[in-house]
């Protein structure tokens, strides 16, 4: 897929070389923090008295107090933290433990200093708990769907129809889950619907060649005509027998979910959400710790070299393709059965791109995947937070954030984001 | 006798046919197999038609005839809708118009080698342009229609030719970038609206004022408008800039071979930037299609946030399934111009949902996308050879 980001030679790097690669990142970084802190610093002038956070809601046993910030100091300091993580970046004096305090500090300070002064304008507190418990919730499809693409990707196979995979599923499970009343089986059923996509897919990608971007797209439209068709024809007319499916219950984790405040956001989720952290650490271990992995990471860079030592590339592509497709699935039936229990058409609203996106930030690598599907799940709730309390800044822009940030990322300016070399490039022995 | 000999011989027609022959076999095959499709979907999708299926044995007649009359008549009031009358051709022309523009813009960037998921936020900015300065400025006709038609045309060329120019610049996919480039456009029409530039007076809801009669384009005959024809003439463009001009056969080296290009002295940047600039205006110019195209009921829409609908989507299919050719756009837009028109009237006669046209369109594209699938299941449509990426984007990408 990205066949031309050319990859540098590898280079012996020593404490004082530095690639031309990494050095054009650090700079390009280091001034974007500087310029946030020079915001930040102009948006100190408009920051309120104080910025309220409330750390628990009404319905908590455990009431927290709420903690006032005084909005102008903190949002200067926070500029001040940014400018000279900035700084230091941009000097080239950091070793390589700094750098990474340096990009935690701006990063942290960013958030602080924006939300104390969004806060500061309103005088109802910020919901801290509310903020959590939406990232947790918008963060668990994106985090699986990622997942999807990572291990497709990471065999060669483009996977732009992360988005149709979780409609089939997001639809099944809810026919599935209102017949049948139980969440085992729609979430069965997603997986399944999930898995039958991916080999659609699979098929038209491995075995008859097909564009893997052009078969991606015309999967969407396919799966967005599919579950609209028998969302009207079928589901509608009746919905009370084939789309009130039963819901998900928390299961609250023993004492951990009684934690104040982290207890109820970490430890008294859903199966869906335990599930979700569980396959980072499984794709993690299955992609690098196992044989298998070794196999789908070699016939995605080079697979002429893995059909040389008699890895047969075409199974293995299969093979990838469809094991993605069961954590899509999962993805998919959380929109229905983990939330309302009710399909609506296009029921998941461009959140398989937004899971494409959040794969190629995290560089088709698990951990990191699934790290920027929670970063952008905040990111979208603080932007329907600050809706409701009526902010200065228009919330559309906030929303806006998860794209703009892909595209500095695919342009190069924040570190190299590279592809899997065979991404996207069928094979023909 | 020599190949050049023969080939000298033979009509421009003859040589056509047996060149090209099979691939028109397969886009109709794939038209009848999309078709059949549809039809079980619909048989399935209907309780009490495929609840006879119950007896298939016992009474055929029963389960078999039920079938045939659901099926033919949705399709029969496809048919009659998308060409039974005066009218019904006007409403398939109106819906054709946007679909060739923004097909030729992503055919057009195919011929380079780019895949321009962005025509649906370059189509945004088209309308959002256009129907801005339709809605607020007070100019003569004439004047008011150009201004706007090459405001909307500019904004998509803008939105288009960052991307290219990203692409050319750093390297960045272009897949990647459309894709967020379509949700950044969309956001920003959702903030837009809500500003008093954009928002109607007195209304609290998303909704522009409406377009001043000055900047719509003429109708013709009820729906058929004169955006049909700038269409075409978009395509007499599009056809001129490939086969007749330098830029074009820029467009189609680069898109051939990158390296090669460039080693003959192409910019393949320049080229790249120009391209998607290019193709950026002719998904504008779909957007204006919807912006200020007359509508049912002679004035055109005002802007909303659906008011393009999933049109740049809509032009891939169109233009995979015109080989992305200028004259194969033409006829694909009409193809899916009047499944769309003929879509309507088979929800309001035959009760069955115009999402159907969506799976049809899909399906018809994934087979027309796999050759080999069809030769598969037809077999006497079986070729020497069955290229499916070339056949797909007009030799290249």
């Amino acid at each position: 897929m990205s066949a031309s980001i050319s990859a540098p030679a590898e280079v012996i790097t020593h404490v004082h070389l530095e690639s031309p690669d990494a050095r054009r990142a650090r700079l390009a970084t280091g001034w974007l923090i500087i310029v946030v802190g020079v915001v930040l610093f102009a948006l100190s002038f408009s920051a309120g008295a104080t910025a309220t956070f409330a750390l628990s809601d009404a319905f908590d046993t455990v009431q927290l107090p709420s903690i006032a910030l005084p909005a102008g100091p903190v949002v200067v300091i926070t500029a001040l933290l940014c400018l000279a993580a900035g700084a230091g970046l941009v000097s080239g004096r950091l070793s390589r433990t700094w750098r990474r305090v340096a990009n935690t500090v701006a990063g942290l300070s960013v958030v602080l200093g924006f939300l104390s002064w969004a806060a500061s304008s309103s005088t109802l507190p910020f919901p801290v708990s509310n903020q959590l418990a939406g990232t947790v919730a918008l963060a668990t499809p994106l985090i699986l769907g990622s997942l999807a693409g990572v291990v497709g990707e990471r065999s060669g196979v483009v996977n732009v129809a992360i988005e149709g995979q979780f409609l089939n599923a997001a639809f099944s499970a809810a026919v599935v889950g209102s017949v049948t009343h139980s969440i085992p089986a729609a979430l069965f059923a997603g997986v399944l619907a999930a898995v039958l996509t991916g080999m659609l897919l699979a098929l038209f990608a491995i075995k008859y060649l097909v564009d893997q971007v052009v078969l991606g797209v015309v999967i969407n439209l396919l799966s967005s005509g599919l579950t609209g068709f028998l969302f009207d024809q079928l589901v509608q007319p009746n919905s009370s027998t084939l789309n009130s499916s039963p819901i998900m219950t928390a299961i609250p984790l023993g004492p951990l979910a009684d934690i104040p405040l982290l207890g109820p956001v970490l430890f008294d989720q859903t199966i869906l959400v335990y599930l979700a952290v569980i396959s980072v650490a499984v794709v993690w271990f299955l992609l690098f710790k196992t044989r298998w992995g070794l196999r789908v990471r070699a016939v995605g860079e080079h697979p002429k070299a893995a059909d040389t030592v008699g890895i047969s590339v075409t199974a293995v592509r299969w093979q990838a393709v469809l094991v993605g497709a069961i954590f899509a699935g999962l993805g998919g039936a959380f929109f229905t059965v983990g939330s309302t229990g009710t399909f609506v058409k296009d029921i998941t609203v461009g959140n398989g791109f937004i899971a494409l996106a959040a794969l190629i930030m995290g560089r088709w690598h698990p951990v990191y995947a699934a790290l920027m599907g929670l970063f952008f799940g905040f990111v979208t709730q603080m932007a329907s937070q600050l809706q409701t309390l009526s902010t200065p800044v228009p919330s559309q822009f906030l929303l806006l954030l998860p794209y703009v940030a892909t595209i500095i990322a695919v342009a190069g300016l924040i570190g190299r984001t590279r592809a899997p070399a065979a991404d996207g490039q069928p094979y023909v022995k | 006798m020599s190949t050049a000999e023969r080939t000298a011989g033979r009509s421009a027609f003859a040589e056509y046919v047996s060149r090209h022959w099979r691939d028109w076999a397969i886009t109709v095959a794939a038209f009848v197999l999309a078709m059949l499709i549809g039809a079980i979907l619909m048989v399935v999708a209907d309780p009490q038609v495929s609840a006879n299926f119950a007896y298939l044995f016992t009474a055929p007649q029963l389960a078999l005839g039920g079938a045939w009359a659901k099926v033919s008549s949705a399709y029969g009031a496809l048919v009659v809708g998308a060409v039974g009358s005066p009218q019904a051709l006007a409403l398939t022309s109106s819906k054709a118009a946007p679909l060739i523009c923004a097909g030729l813009g992503v055919g057009l960037a195919f011929r380079a080698g780019l895949f321009n998921i962005g025509a649906q936020g370059q189509a945004i900015w088209g309308a959002l342009t256009a129907a801005y300065i339709g809605f607020t400025f007070e100019l003569p006709y004439g004047l008011h229609l150009v201004l706007a038609v090459l405001g909307g045309m500019a904004a998509g060329a803008v939105w288009g030719g960052i991307v290219g120019w990203l692409k050319a610049k750093t390297g960045a996919h272009e897949v990647i970038v459309t894709i967020m480039m379509n949700y950044i456009a969309s956001g920003m029409l959702a903030y837009l609206l809500t500003t008093a530039a954009f928002r109607r007076p007195g209304r609290e809801d998303p909704i522009s004022p409406e377009v001043h009669p000055t900047a719509a384009l003429p109708s013709i005959f009820g729906q058929f408008h004169f955006g049909f024809i700038l269409a075409l003439a978009a395509a007499a463009g599009v056809w001129w800039l490939l086969e007749r001009s330098t830029t074009g056969f820029s467009i189609r080296a680069v898109g051939a071979n990158p390296n090669a290009a460039s080693t003959a002295g192409m910019s393949v940047a320049a080229t790249t930037t120009i391209t998607m600039t290019c193709a950026g205006a002719l998904a504008g110019l779909a957007g204006i299609q919807f912006a200020l195209g007359p509508s049912a009921n002679g004035a055109p829409v005002p802007l909303t946030l659906g008011l393009v609908g999933t049109v740049g989507f809509d032009a891939i299919t169109v233009a995979l399934l015109g080989r992305s050719r200028p004259v194969g756009i033409v006829l694909a837009g009409l193809l899916f111009g009047g499944l769309d028109a003929g879509g309507l009237a088979m929800q309001s006669v035959a009760q069955t949902p115009l999402t159907l046209t969506m799976v049809l369109q899909a399906v018809v594209v994934l087979f027309v996308a796999a050759p080999a699938l069809v030769a598969t299941i037809l077999p006497f449509l079986k070729g020497r050879k069955l290229k499916p990426a070339a056949a797909l984007t007009g030799g290249q990408a």
